[in-house]
């Protein structure tokens, strides 16, 4: 069992190979924010909030702590002017698609985003996939799924199968961190009736 | 498209869900566009959930999910064709076949669109149709051409 030494935050962290970043900090309970991970799920790293400096061997980069793996004697840092920054920023782009969101105001509260520094474009979701990724990895239904990319993506249930399965579970209904999902959900179920 | 055609084309590709675009691509060129009862049984017989097939359905431009003409035309408007009088072109398909860029006419003889470059600007201003090149385009050539399409 080979163990990794290595820096968060000043502080000497023990951690198994193959752990990433994120893993390990919530082992020893330094917060990392994070939108699109969860635990039942794989990382997908789509969310970028959990963005951490890394230096390894003195060259320093940005990389997303929730799918950068752990490695001996990298020096991590969760907080820094230019991470602050960049947080920062992320959250003033998905406010600008989400703004009445509880969860993104909470963390703009942290990291001083203003939700009007964008032209609001209120498409709701901010492609984080859980109710995606949930719906595939842990139900295994596929109720639900992206369609069209860049811009245009979003998301969409497939009516037959959401018609079936989602009544009884709608366990995704709470990932979601600005609700888009439910209206999406209601707005299917409105336009589809199933075929007698 | 029947079931059978369908599943000829998943045959010829072994059945693998990693062949899933190409699959798509045949079904595509066949019938020119993808019917949702088509991506079902794709779906089904190489296990691939909807959703999936869905997402790689709607993100790539050569696919379809609502029906194309007999005869796909392409109109290029990239630069050294833009230069050389595309807009004029373009301007005699629409007003030949009635219909603007990335429609398709009711009878479902025409699917019109605009591309970027076909990579032969020696030629511009081009134009293909079903996979033909026809090139230094005229506004006469251009409803000489369309005529010989059914
Ligand atoms: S609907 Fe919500 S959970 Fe689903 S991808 Fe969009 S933001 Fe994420
Ligand atoms: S939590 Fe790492 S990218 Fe979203």
């Amino acid at each position: 069992m080979s163990e990794i030494i290595f820096e968060i935050d000043g502080k000497e962290v023990k951690a198994k190979a193959g752990m990433t970043i994120l893993e390990a900090a919530r082992s020893v309970g330094i917060k990392i924010p994070t939108l699109c991970h969860h635990e039942a799920l794989e990382p997908f790293g789509s969310c970028r909030l959990c963005t951490v400096e890394v230096d390894v061997r003195s060259w320093t980069s940005l990389v997303a702590s929730c799918v950068y793996p752990v490695a001996q004697n990298i020096v991590v840092r969760t907080r820094s002017a230019k991470v602050d920054r960049i947080r920062k920023m992320i959250l003033e782009l998905y406010l600008a698609h989400a703004p009445d969101s509880f969860e993104l105001q909470d963390m703009a509260q942290e990291y001083g985003a203003d939700k009007n520094r964008f032209e609001k474009e209120a498409s709701f979701c901010i492609h984080c996939g859980l109710c995606v990724r949930y719906c595939n990895e842990v139900k295994q239904k596929n109720a639900v799924g992206f369609v069209d990319r860049g811009s245009r993506k979003e998301i969409c249930f497939i009516p037959e199968i959401a018609a079936q399965e989602c009544w009884d579970c709608k366990e995704c209904f709470p990932l979601c961190p600005t609700e888009a999902l439910q209206a999406a959900f209601v707005l299917s179920q409105a336009l589809y009736t199933p075929q007698k | 498209m029947d079931n059978a055609r369908i599943d000829k084309i998943i045959e010829k590709h072994h059945g693998e869900a990693s062949s899933l675009i190409q699959v798509l691509l045949d079904i595509q060129s066949e019938h020119h566009w993808l019917p949702k009862a088509a991506l079902k049984r794709v779906s089904e017989k190489l296990r691939v959930p909807l959703t999936q097939i869905q997402h790689i359905a709607t993100f790539y431009k050569a696919f379809s999910l609502v029906p194309k003409g007999r005869h796909e035309v392409h109109v290029c408007v990239g630069t050294a064709c833009h230069v050389r009088g595309a807009s004029r072109i373009l301007d005699t398909l629409q007003e030949l076949t009635g219909i603007k860029p990335g429609e398709t006419d009711l009878e479902l003889k025409f699917s019109l669109e605009t591309v970027n470059c076909l990579g032969c600007c020696a030629l511009g201003p081009v134009l293909e149709i079903d996979g033909k090149t026809h090139g230094k385009m005229t506004t006469a050539e251009t409803a000489d051409v369309l005529k010989n399409y059914q």
